[in-house]
């Protein structure tokens, strides 16, 4: 292979990355249920592999010298300008379907591809026995497609494009099992609840148009810089509803009521659309458009502030749940206000490779619940489980690991990247001591609803009566085991990303010897404090005495409080009464349409008149002879009064 | 080129409908489908043969018609009119092959009134002289009350009746424009006329022209439909027959767009400038109103019937946006919505075939024995709530992209609609296909493959436009479109 | 001879009318209607001749010849649909054909 032919072929795959998985679709959508359980399987995750094989290739091409690697497809549209309509004085914007790849793309297609691999390989086993198997490796191949598009793509309609096709397949995915009425409900309230964010988005992309005239990224973040400074209005605008979008997809305050209902789908969905890759699509979305973001400071307060909000809320209802998925939905939402809350601290290359790292360890977490679930026949209330630590060693080492590095004790991927962010929190001009604290204590309640899910779940006296099934399959345990290592071993990677990222976010020229001398020691001791705060508070939870002799009361606590907190403090209920309610209630008072009403009113003024002249008509001759005579007399009346008036003047 | 030629193809294809149908039944389906397809081959071949440009209006046929008005029989062409013909000769198409089981009775007839009313709309998109206009707008009027009123559904004479008035009166308005016109020609020239460019050249007073403007705008916003003028829509969607609601959304609208385009703003720029904002306004509400009253319908037709006042909300406020983008958005939502709107009616009409029932409260579960009716209603609910990828995403796009330039505010609240859209698109698809089953397994049957063809051909459209809409809209980026905006731009400078 | 004035003979041809009229819309046999109408006709010939020696012209008696053989007519016309209805409904209640009603 000769140089020049390198780069062209380094396109060609970049250019076909996408495209396996959506073939795959494709052939299973068409074929459906005539494929066997092994063909359809094959098909699905050989075309991951392709995919994933490709990223690495492509991915290794990047250098120092190759930042960027980009990939022209076609042009999607071209937008006419009017003449002199912005400041950059051309007169079309090409949307292209171009892919762009530098570091920050490379990261995450590396996790959709990777963390995708191991999660499709995992649903091959985990599904094998529904008889909509090859429905749902569509699903998660297109799934991957849609990611795939949203972090590749050059411009920001290419990336909405991306946005939209996950939120469709993650309201399919939810709603996979669509005879529940829960899992429907669940699914459609996904679907809106983020298109409330993407509404937001797309309004920010029309404001980004009229100001800019771009809506490719590259040029926004260059045209951007070049034309305003930071505090600008238009950047405040644009960055807020670019916010608005993030906050939906990725379940931050005050968009998250979705994410703890999307459990209702299937366990593999869980991990690796709301908890690995779709949900940290905002995250990439305010990392990607850095350059704009810094341009508004008062926004990126905004986000740190909501990601530290949402971490606190999380944490909290985490701490109240009696089901094993929704411990780790809210677990996802309080790691996201991390990423937020690093990214709204200007530490962009800290999110994102806590984002990697969560990817791992959720995905672990997820999947070995998805494995306990099954060997629990589909048991998922942690009151109801109990003792596994004898019954399934397998899964219970899986899921420690996973709850290590979802604690970020020293060693474990999480340990570097929570570390990373809560350093720089200190003493970035948009975060600061406030939110460090509020970092700290979220860290805090990460390892106590850690340990109480422990305890609960895998410690103490065994609640579920019936033998357990759990799963042998080997597919199941390699991507578990394969996960696990990722998780534990994340950490290696801190080096390699903060390399690649280099290129794509501005460095940072903060002087951190500011920060007081005892942050990191408090930050890493913070973990254990819970897990020791939790070993005594949690006490009745792991000892057999106790819980052998009052069984009765390992039911969810009834109090107000607790219920407010499982509720995810009450904000459903609070939409419910504020938007669902209303919008209904308009919509049922005017369901006979009041436009309608009044155009008709015309017809039902004609129908009347037309009634009170259809009962002159009886059809009585007689009554028409008095009729006419009375007229006829009327009128010698009216006409004998007239000649008399004017006689007698 | 001749258009004369579609016209009286399709009637004297379906008067041999009418014919044949006493002698050999079913023949009247097969004559009417190959009609259709021959004249759309024919249309095909014709324009790639011509040597027209058609960027600019193509006077194609001019004879008199009255002499003694100055009324002539005069076509002409652009590339609006061949998209929106192309379109019409597509759903007419789509048409027949619905039509094919669901109408028992009088069937010849049936085709007749169908392929007549296709002449008339191609009739309407051709035409030139304003009073041959006005007569293709009757012509086009008269087969589809029929269709309503004869193969309608419960209440359809009610719908057909309210339907015909509706636009009987808004059409009677835009005659009072019309022969205002001709006599202001009178009176500057010397002479009647009626015809289309003669008005262009015209000097009108401004004080008449917002009155001239209003009898147009009123005529095609009725047909459009905007709020509050759609009340004939929900009615004449839901009682037609299947191909009846897909005539109507997906060409009979068009002819409202279209006229707002070719007459209102170009005949008067300056009025429909100082008229803009309340047009604008108009879409604004029937977008959201649309998308509102579309959430609170329990009938299925209804729905999709409200859906297409929201959609075509999106078309009154990129048109009163003077924009370019705004400009191709609307033409893009023109040929997007008649696409998804028909396969949604088309939808409609397959379920009540299988159920007998329009009512969202009768279906649920069906996706468990109609697995591919699902895939394809899937992606016809996310075409009509703007999923990328598929054509209504860049139509929409395009127009708010576009409109915002203008209408900033407006255009904010207008996307709200996207969201109501979410809302009535998820409500459609789940009522229908998820949840618990609600008939009999035996009584749903998945789609044969004259409904496969139907669906696949309206999604691979819809793909297709949606992924490379540069098909469409390369027509549309000549100068002289941007003239006839800049011209209305320029007024206000 | 007395000339009678012109006033009583009016007098007398409205008396007439009016009992005729009132005779049409209270009756409801259709053969005293025929008969209040003969009596309605034959007051306005009352009428005629009065006005006609009034003034001294012939019109006013050319009329009434006109009206009598408009009345025989009538009456002839009204006798066969009298049997008619006789035949056909077994009665001549005039209320009952009101078939013509809205």
């Amino acid at each position: 292979m000769t140089d020049n032919m390198l780069p062209l072929m380094t396109e060609t795959v970049l250019a076909f990355l996408p495209f396996y998985p959506l073939i795959s679709f494709v052939l299973l959508i068409l074929l459906g249920k005539r494929l066997s359980w092994r063909l359809a399987a094959s098909l699905s995750i050989a075309a991951m592999v392709l995919s994933a094989l490709s990223s690495l290739f492509v991915i290794s091409q990047l250098s120092v010298d190759i930042p960027v690697i980009t990939s022209h497809l076609w042009t999607w549209f071209t937008l006419s300008l009017a003449e002199g309509a912005n400041q950059t004085n051309q007169s079309a914007a090409s949307i292209n379907i171009n892919f762009y790849l530098d570091g920050l793309s490379a990261v995450m297609i590396s996790v959709v591809t990777g963390v995708g691999l191991l999660i499709h390989i995992f649903a091959a086993a985990y599904m094998k026995a529904d008889e909509n198997f090859s429905r749902f490796m569509a699903y998660m191949n297109l799934f991957i497609v849609a990611m795939l598009i949203l972090v590749l793509a050059d411009n920001l309609v290419l990336l909405y494009l991306g946005w939209e096709g996950v939120g469709l397949c993650s309201f399919l995915l939810i709603g996979f099992w669509y005879q529940e009425k829960a899992n429907v409900l669940a699914a459609r309230k996904a679907f809106i609840v983020t298109r409330i964010g993407d509404t937001a988005l797309a309004i920010g992309l029309f404001i980004l148009f009229k100001e800019l005239g771009q809506l490719t990224i590259v040029d926004i973040t260059q045209n951007a810089q070049l034309l305003w400074v930071a505090g600008d209005d238009k950047a405040y605008w644009i960055t807020l509803l670019l916010l608005g979008g993030a906050v939906g997809k990725s379940a931050q305050l005050p968009l998250q009521t979705w994410l703890p209902d999307a459990m209702a789908g299937p366990t593999p969905v869980s991990a690796l659309i709301h908890a690995a890759t779709m949900v940290t699509a905002g995250v990439y979305l305010i990392a990607r458009m850095n350059g704009l973001f810094l341009l508004a400071p008062e926004v990126m307060n905004y986000v740190a502030w909501l990601g530290a909000a949402t971490l606190l809320l999380a944490g909290i209802a985490a701490l109240a749940q009696s089901d094993i998925k929704r411990v780790l939905a809210y677990s996802t939402m309080s790691q996201i206000g991390y990423m937020m809350l690093s990214l709204g601290a200007g530490a962009f290359s800290a999110g994102v490779f806590h984002l990697m790292t969560h990817a791992f360890f959720k995905a672990l977490l997820f999947l070995t619940a998805g494995a306990i679930i099954v060997a629990l026949h589909h048991q998922q209330s942690l009151f109801k489980m109990g003792g596994l630590l004898k019954r399934l060693p397998f899964e219970t080492a899986l899921f420690a690991v996973g709850l290590v590095c979802l604690m970020a004790l020293p060693g474990s991927s999480g340990f570097f990247s929570k570390e990373a962010i809560i350093a720089q929190l200190w003493s970035s001009d948009t975060a600061g001591p406030l939110l460090w604290y509020c970092a700290i204590f979220g860290a805090l309640l990460t390892s106590i609803y850690s340990c109480r899910l422990f305890f609960l779940a895998f410690m103490g006296e065994s609640r579920f009566e019936q033998n357990l099934q759990p799963s042998s399959s080997k597919l199941l345990k390699f991507s578990l085991i394969a996960l696990a290592v990722l998780s534990l071993i994340g950490g290696v990677f801190a080096n390699i990303i903060e390399m690649s990222l280099a290129e794509v976010f501005p460095l940072d020229t903060r002087i951190v010897e500011s920060d007081p001398y005892w942050l990191h020691s408090v930050a890493i001791a913070t973990p254990f404090v819970g897990i020791i705060f939790s070993w005594f508070y949690f006490a009745s939870y792991r000892s057999k005495e106790s819980a052998a002799s009052n069984k009765n009361t390992f039911i969810a606590s009834s109090s107000g409080i607790a219920t407010f907190c499982r509720q995810g403090l009450a904000f459903d209920s609070f939409y419910h009464w504020l938007l669902v309610k209303p919008y209904c209630y308009l919509a049922q008072l005017n369901r006979r349409d009041v436009f309608d009403q009044l155009l008709m009113l015309n017809a039902w003024y004609v129908g009347l008149c037309h009634d009170v002249l259809k009962s002159s008509q009886t059809g009585k001759l007689r009554w028409y002879a008095a009729a006419i005579g009375l007229a006829t007399f009327l009128l010698l009346l009216v006409l004998s009064v007239d000649v008399i008036s004017t006689e007698a003047s | 080129m001749s258009i004369t030629l579609v016209m009286c193809g399709l009637l004297f294809g379906g008067a041999l409908a009418w014919l044949l149908e006493g002698i050999k039944p079913q023949s009247a389906r097969w004559v009417s489908l190959l009609t259709v397809l021959v004249i759309g081959v024919y249309f095909a071949i014709a324009l790639n043969s011509t040597a027209y440009d058609f960027s600019t209006l193509q006077l194609l046929v001019r004879v008199a018609w009255i002499p003694s008005f100055h009324i002539e029989y005069a076509l002409a062409l652009d590339y609006l009119s061949i998209v929106l013909i192309s379109l019409t000769l597509f759903l007419a198409l789509i048409c027949v092959l619905v039509s094919w089981q669901e109408i028992n009775d009088k069937v010849g007839f049936y085709y007749f009134n169908l392929l007549a009313s296709i002449a008339g709309i191609v009739g309407v998109f051709t035409a030139v002289d304003m009073f041959l206009f006005f007569f293709f707008w009757e012509v086009m009027l008269l087969p589809i009350t029929a269709l309503i009123a004869i193969w309608g559904h419960e209440d359809r004479h009610f719908a057909a009746i309210k339907f015909f008035i509706f636009t009987q009166v808004s059409s009677l308005i835009m005659l009072v424009a019309i022969i205002a016109m001709s006599f202001i020609h009178y009176q500057q020239t010397g002479q009647l006329s009626f015809l289309y460019q003669d008005w262009l050249i015209l000097d009108l007073p401004l004080s008449l022209t917002q009155y001239l403007m209003l009898g147009f705008f009123i005529a095609f916003a009725v047909k459009l439909p905007s709020v509050p003028v759609h009340s004939w829509l929900p009615d004449a969607h839901t009682q037609a027959p299947t191909a009846g609601s897909v005539l109507l959304a997906g060409v009979l609208l068009k002819t409202g767009a279209y006229g707002l385009i070719r007459f209102v703003l170009q005949l008067f720029p300056q009025a429909s400038l100082n008229f803009a904002p309340v047009a604008a306004t108009l879409g604004v509400v029937s977008i959201l109103y649309g998308a509102k009253m579309a959430f609170a319908q329990q009938d299925l037709k209804r729905l999709v019937a409200y859906s297409s006042i929201s959609h075509m909300g999106f078309v009154m406020l990129a048109l009163f946006s003077f924009n370019i983008i705004a400009y191709q958005g609307a033409i893009l939502t023109l040929v997007a919505h008649g696409l998804s709107s028909a396969a949604l009616f088309a939808l409609a009409g397959m379920i009540y075939s299988r159920i007998h029932s329009r009512d969202l409260n009768n279906m649920g579960g069906f996706w468990l024995n109609t697995p591919r009716m699902g895939g394809f209603a899937l992606a016809f609910c996310a075409a009509a709530f703007g999923l990328p990828g598929l054509a209504n995403f860049v139509a929409e796009f395009l127009s708010l992209l576009g409109a915002y330039q203008r209408y900033p505010i407006l255009t904010i609240i207008a996307a709200f609609g996207l969201i109501g859209s979410a809302i009535y698109g998820m409500v459609l698809f789940q009522s229908v296909f998820h949840g618990k089953r609600q008939v009999k397994p035996q009584a749903i049957n998945d789609l044969s493959a004259r409904e496969l063809l139907v669906f696949s051909s309206l999604l691979t459209l819809l793909i297709f436009i949606g992924l490379y809409p540069n098909s469409l809209l390369d027509f549309f980026q000549s100068e002289n479109i941007k003239l006839v905006l800049n011209n209305t731009a320029g007024v206000t400078k | 001879m007395i000339a009678i004035p012109l006033s009583h003979i009016l007098i007398l041809a409205s008396t007439l009318f009016v009992i005729g009229f009132v005779g049409v819309i209270t009756r409801k046999n259709t053969l005293f209607i025929l008969m209040s109408l003969e009596v309605m006709l034959n007051a306005v010939g009352v009428a005629f001749i009065g006005a006609g020696s009034a003034w001294q012209q012939a019109d006013g008696q050319v009329m009434f010849i006109l009206i009598l053989t408009l009345a025989a007519a009538e009456v002839a016309l009204g006798l066969a649909l009298l049997i008619q209805m006789q035949r056909r409904f077994k009665s001549l209640d005039i209320d009952l054909l009101s078939k013509l009603k809205g």
